[in-house]
């Protein structure tokens, strides 16, 4: 009996890791920008062109940054989300065009409503790379600070919002 | 003949075309900083297909990360600051082979405390196999009751041979 102890506790702790592994995402990379500073950019507002935008002007105030495109199917799937977050607007959403025709952009949100505050456009992705952006949707709730607290990455779901981002939000304002 | 060629060429093409595929093509020109940014992009994982490094991956991530390779290099930047740039961005995952780190030691010990383990395990086996003592020699009583029932065995209607 005793000679059976060992290799079925053996057996229940690979049963418990692989367990866990079954509900871990190997797509959900953690990102080492949260808890850092937002990088740093300048690039042209998607509406207007000729003005530019960037994060320093965001200053003091809780925003997120959603990157998003017009070629990405699951970001049509979290766009209501997000016009509904919007609607309510306990902060600004700044849109990051990424990768992505200015004219196509333009009429996706024509099409499907506008919950940005602004788009920019990163047209050749580089923004999108100082971001470490791999899988579009992603985005970040960035605090009065400046500093990235969160990133959520593919589409944000009713769940996300509600237990985690909407939370978050109302703490950071605090702050 | 002509047969021959045709399946000679279909040979070469299967054996060529993968080796093509492996890695794409560098968008350097100069040789050695050529060598060097496929040398780096082989090291990076890509984050889109993450089974492939940016040197075989096409796709769009990866080849935006091969071209920030190759103007890094371009603009004189060494190995190790690209991979730093890299990491900053999208942390050791990145990497195919990742820093010794506090988080990262179990990683790298794994292997070695299993096989300890093993050794151990297998060291315990042997030494307790070794101490079970050999069976006793047969008495002559045990002998020819062994001896009995062969003869038992073999005795009704025996074909066959002693």
């Amino acid at each position: 009996m005793n000679r059976f102890l060992l290799p079925f506790g053996i057996f229940l702790v690979l049963l418990g890791f692989l367990f866990v592994g079954l509900k871990l995402n190997p797509r959900e990379v953690p990102s080492p920008l949260i808890g850092k500073p937002v990088p740093e950019f300048t690039l042209p507002q998607l509406h207007e062109p000729a003005q530019a935008f960037s994060p320093q002007s965001m200053r003091g105030r809780v925003w997120l940054l959603n990157v998003w495109a017009s070629w990405c199917v699951s970001c049509r799937d979290e766009h209501p989300l997000l016009v509904e977050f919007a609607r309510s607007n306990p902060v600004a959403i700044i849109g990051l065009n990424y990768k992505d025709k200015p004219d196509d952009a333009r009429a996706w949100l024509a099409q499907l409503g506008n919950p940005y505050a602004l788009s920019v456009s990163d047209r050749d992705g580089r923004v999108g790379i100082d971001f470490g952006v791999y899988g579009v949707p992603e985005t970040f709730v960035i605090d009065k600070q400046g500093i990235i607290r969160h990133k959520q990455i593919g589409a944000v779901t009713a769940d996300a919002l509600r237990e985690k981002i909407l939370p978050l939000i109302r703490e950071l304002e605090q702050g | 003949m002509r047969a021959l060629a045709a399946a000679l060429l279909t040979i070469l093409a299967v054996l060529a075309g993968p080796a093509a595929a492996n890695v794409a093509a560098p968008t350097a020109q100069d040789p050695v900083a050529a060598r060097r940014s496929v040398d780096l992009a082989r090291k990076l994982r890509c984050l889109v297909c993450q089974n492939q490094s940016i040197a075989e991956s096409n796709a769009d991530l990866a080849v935006d990360l091969r071209r920030q390779i190759d103007e890094q290099i371009a603009a004189g930047r060494t190995d190790a600051e690209i991979v730093a740039f890299m990491t900053d961005r999208y942390g050791d995952f990145v990497l195919y082979r990742p820093p010794l780190k506090a988080t990262t030691v179990l990683l790298w010990a794994g292997p070695a405390l299993l096989l300890l383990l093993a050794v151990l395990v297998l060291r315990r086996a042997l030494r307790q196999q070794a101490k079970t003592p050999a069976p006793a020699p047969l008495t002559e009583e045990e002998r020819a009751l062994a001896a009995r029932l062969l003869r038992e065995q073999a005795a009704p209607g025996s074909d066959r041979t002693q």
